[in-house]
């Protein structure tokens, strides 16, 4: 191999930029570093802080187990990088390879990588979502402040939206005895992202925990005082919740607002990126010199159809940063291919919920082990004959099978019979997933794209 | 003719070095012979039958054990007590594993095993102290085969002034477990049915006791509590309560003892231990993966005819799974047969892996760590007199029977 090639240079004098600190970013550098990348490396945060951990903010954080200011995520390696911290970036010149930060500085790159992941969804109404009480949570501060909010014994704490988020907070909420209202728009929690079967478990799980459940609503309204602060929200069956306390908890958008009108194939939907982690332009060319990883990137992959895959998942986040940042610095017959199955974890209510898979792509539900009427189940998912995923509730030590049956593309319903040998184990029901164009609230996995042989492929673009 | 290899496993001749046999076995990880049991043997295999719905750990599900010489009758070992969760599959394991575990561990017991450091640290330090002639130990005899069951009783609530008793009947039963192979035959294990039968009236008038008068104790939970699933049978609780002396005592001896075993074949580690306790932590976890306590887990059998690295188990086949073979697999773990507690990739199937999982496991880990580290930092100069030590026959529950050391005396 040529010791002085353009490869070689980069790896040893290359400047490589990480626009995004958290958890994508930060592995994504230790990795290029563990590869022996030895040029210079920058990791640009919008947020103050050194990379942490959001997982507990929901959960742990909330219960007053753990602060908020102490989630930093553990290092695994010396990194010897410059923190752009405190600064976001707000634009790409692809031409000229730099990145503009909101200081005004420029930065720039041989080799960029973006991981600047999703924010939580604002509350649409601007005076509303002012008012003193009304939360997102997304950030270490949100966090703090509303775990400081509940510590307070608030009378009354309205959810809205039951996505995962949404549903960890209720259940924190009642862990600390305080009263919680949570309102979905769908039939269920957690619907969008497991389905109405899973979903009706789900909404048992709050109700026994003394959740006030509303579901197939929408909060219309929130009202303030003459302080300012929220008192009560007003929902389209015509009721009223009084409550000091509203946490919007209305999904995700992706942040590639930034990139508008730089070229970059960046939209709503996250950015396009190939199995390697290439960005693509707007052309539906790929780019050799950005890559994307993260919340923030969709990408092909293989086991579900080619379909372009946008996942909100930790463990997604961590192997994608590794595949980019192990692609950036390798040669073109070197590069692997981002072919994990996605997986992710919630808890809530005192169960520990696990999936592996694509269950919003199935159709159809089986239940091959435990049961949907208390003591926890599997649950797994089908698509034309084939199983895609797999959850559980209290079931997590079998989820590996479920994996590989996953990776296998093993025949749905499964053929053959469980150590439970339940009547029902086989027989197919309906997953019952919403519409997919009646937006839910929470869905974790947005099916989007085509294959790359499908002469159909639309674009959107940024706006 | 050379011996099948389903026989050189199970030949005591080779039981101080079983690996070369692994390795051999490994070039087919299905193995079958005749009529014998199916033995898996590689990594990967392995942990997915681990995690396998259609494998059960119900030996009524057995169809034939045809000529599987590790095969047990489908009571618990030969008692009349009902199958503990080890030999049960859900529904029915899972409901006694949890309401077992709820008294044990995390959420609901969080602090039961933490709790138990002074203790563990206590029973240590006075087996230590106890140790005579500096210059002639026997490991086995004077530190990990007591260690655990003290653990165990105290663990359970069994009275301070019952424990020689306990003790006893445990002894009496393992010999049973591992029998003398020069001892006459008629003789052998004769002892263990009058141990065991002891040993359950036994604990069968502490629980009625612990039920009138509960203490803090595990027994007393598991006596006395009403979870959501009900209470344990006193039927129930006495097999559960068997299968954690027994699971929590034959497995924890040999972890200890292959332990300093291992380190004293390993001068250098022994150092840096005794310069670092915290060490302790990846090196036991090193040691589950190098020299696992349980080689194989013998009693599992599908429920359907399934496929595996291109063979069919059929239904209702003995099945063994060797654990010890998997975490030597290079398939898996670069330079498998070197011990190296700086891994740190070391997902081992030492405490196996699924809903069977080591219920104890972090019970173990504590005491293994707790024993090793002390052995290494208060005896002076340790080195064995005798290297490869007298194994105990049992190939499942692999360990030296003996382990005689010597050192220049006792730092206190």
């Amino acid at each position: 191999m040529n010791g002085d090639g353009p490869l070689h240079r980069l790896r040893r004098e290359g400047r490589i930029v990480v626009v995004g600190a958290s958890l994508a970013g930060l592995r994504a550098a230790e990795t290029l570093r563990d590869e022996g990348f030895a040029g210079s490396l920058t990791l640009i945060g919008d947020e103050p802080y050194e990379p942490y951990d959001r997982p507990p903010l929901s959960k742990q954080v909330l219960l007053g187990m753990a602060d908020a200011d102490r989630t930093a995520l553990p290092r695994r390696r010396a990194l010897d990088a410059t923190w752009r911290l405190g600064v976001a970036a707000t634009g790409l010149d692809m031409a000229a390879r730099r990145v503009r930060l909101a200081d005004g500085d420029e930065v720039p790159y041989d080799r960029l990588l973006i991981a600047t992941g999703v924010r939580a969804r604002p509350w649409p109404r601007e005076a509303e979502a002012a008012l003193d009480g009304v939360i997102c949570l997304r950030s270490r501060g949100d966090g703090a402040a509303l775990a400081r909010r509940l510590a307070e014994g608030p009378r009354r704490v309205l959810v809205i939206g039951a996505g995962f988020t949404g549903s960890e907070i209720a259940s924190a909420c009642r862990e600390r005895g305080v009263a919680v209202t949570v309102a979905e728009r769908g039939a269920a929690p957690l619907v969008g992202a497991l389905g109405g079967v899973v979903g009706a478990v789900a909404a048992e799980l709050q109700r026994a925990h003394g959740v006030d459940l509303r579901c197939g609503v929408m909060v219309t309204a929130l009202e303030g005082d003459a302080s300012g602060r929220v008192r009560a929200a007003q929902l389209s069956d015509g009721s009223t919740v009084e409550a000091d306390v509203v946490v919007v908890s209305l999904g995700a958008q992706r942040n590639t607002d930034w990139l508008a009108g730089s070229g970059l194939g960046a939209g709503p939907r996250g950015i396009a990126c190939d199995a390697g982690c290439r960005a693509f332009d707007i052309r539906g060319i790929v780019t050799d010199d950005i890559f994307a990883a993260g919340d923030v990137a969709r990408c092909p992959h293989p086991l579900f159809g080619y379909q372009f895959l946008s996942l909100e998942h930790w463990g997604n986040a961590v192997s994608q940063a590794r595949i980019a940042a192990h692609n950036m610095i390798s040669e073109s017959t070197d590069r692997l291919p981002h072919l994990a199955v996605p997986a992710f974890w919630s808890s809530q209510f005192g169960v520990s919920i696990k999936s592996v898979g694509v269950p919003t792509l199935g159709t159809e539900i089986v239940v091959p082990q435990g049961s949907l009427d208390g003591g926890g189940f599997v649950g797994v998912y089908g698509y034309q004959g084939r199983v895609v995923g797999a959850v559980s509730f209290d079931h997590a030590r079998w989820l590996p099978f479920y994996e590989e049956q996953i990776e296998k593309a093993a025949p749905f319903p499964p053929p053959f019979p469980t150590l439970d040998r339940r009547p029902d184990a086989q027989r197919p029901r309906d997953a019952d997933f919403p519409d997919p164009s009646v937006p839910t609230h929470g869905p974790t996995v947005t099916l989007s794209g085509y294959s790359p042989a499908d002469r159909r492929m639309t674009f959107t673009p940024a706006h | 003719m050379t011996q099948s290899l389903l026989h050189q496993i199970l030949d005591p001749a080779n039981r101080a070095d079983p690996y070369p046999i692994y390795a051999e076995l490994r070039k087919t990880p299905v193995h079958h012979e005749e009529d014998g049991p199916f033995v898996v043997s590689t990594y990967y295999e392995i942990r997915s039958l681990l995690h396998d719905p259609r494998i059960s750990s119900d030996a009524h599900n057995l169809v034939s054990t045809g000529h599987d010489p590790l095969a047990e009758p489908a009571q618990e070992e030969q008692s009349e007590l009902p199958p503990s969760f080890l030999r049960l599959d859900p529904p029915e394991h899972d409901r006694l594993r949890r309401m077992t575990n709820r008294h044990f561990g995390p959420p609901h017991s969080p602090h039961r095993v933490d709790g138990m450091r002074g203790e563990l640290q206590g029973i240590v330090t006075g087996l230590i102290d106890g140790i005579g002639d500096p210059g002639r130990i026997d490991l086995v005899d004077q530190f990990s085969y007591p260690f655990p069951v003290t653990v165990i009783c105290r663990l359970l609530g069994v009275p301070r002034e019952d424990e020689a008793r306990f003790h006893g009947w445990a002894d009496a039963i393992a010999a049973s477990l591992d029998p003398d192979p020069d001892a006459d035959p008629a003789e052998r294990g004769k002892g263990a049915p009058d141990a065991r039968m002891q040993l359950g009236m036994y604990l069968a008038g502490l629980i009625e006791e612990r039920r009138k008068n509960p203490g803090d104790d595990m027994l007393s939970e598991l006596a006395s509590a009403k979870g959501p699933d009900g209470t344990l049978t006193t039927m129930e609780l006495l097999s559960t309560a068997a299968l954690l002396l027994i699971a929590g005592h034959e497995t924890t001896v040999n972890l200890v003892t292959n332990g300093m075993l291992t380190l004293l074949r390993n001068p250098d580690v022994l150092q840096r231990l005794r310069a670092d306790p915290r060490l302790a932590v990846p090196i036991v976890e090193e040691l589950l993966r190098f020299e696992p306590p349980v080689q194989l887990v013998p009693q599992r059998t599908p429920l359907a005819d399934i496929e595996v690295h291109g063979v069919t188990i059929p239904k209702g086949s003995s099945l063994w799974l060797v654990l010890a073979s998997g975490n030597r697999d290079p398939r898996r773990f670069e330079n498998p047969d070197r011990f190296d507690p700086d891994r740190r990739d070391i997902q081992h199937l030492g405490l196996g892996s699924g809903i069977h999982s080591c219920f104890g496991a972090p019970l173990a880990r504590l005491e293994a760590q707790f024993a090793l580290s002390e052995l290494a930092r208060r005896l002076e100069n340790p080195r064995l007199l005798e290297d490869p030590p007298p194994y105990r026959q049992n190939a499942v529950l692999r360990g030296p029977r003996h382990l005689s050391i010597a050192c220049d005396g006792i730092r206190p």
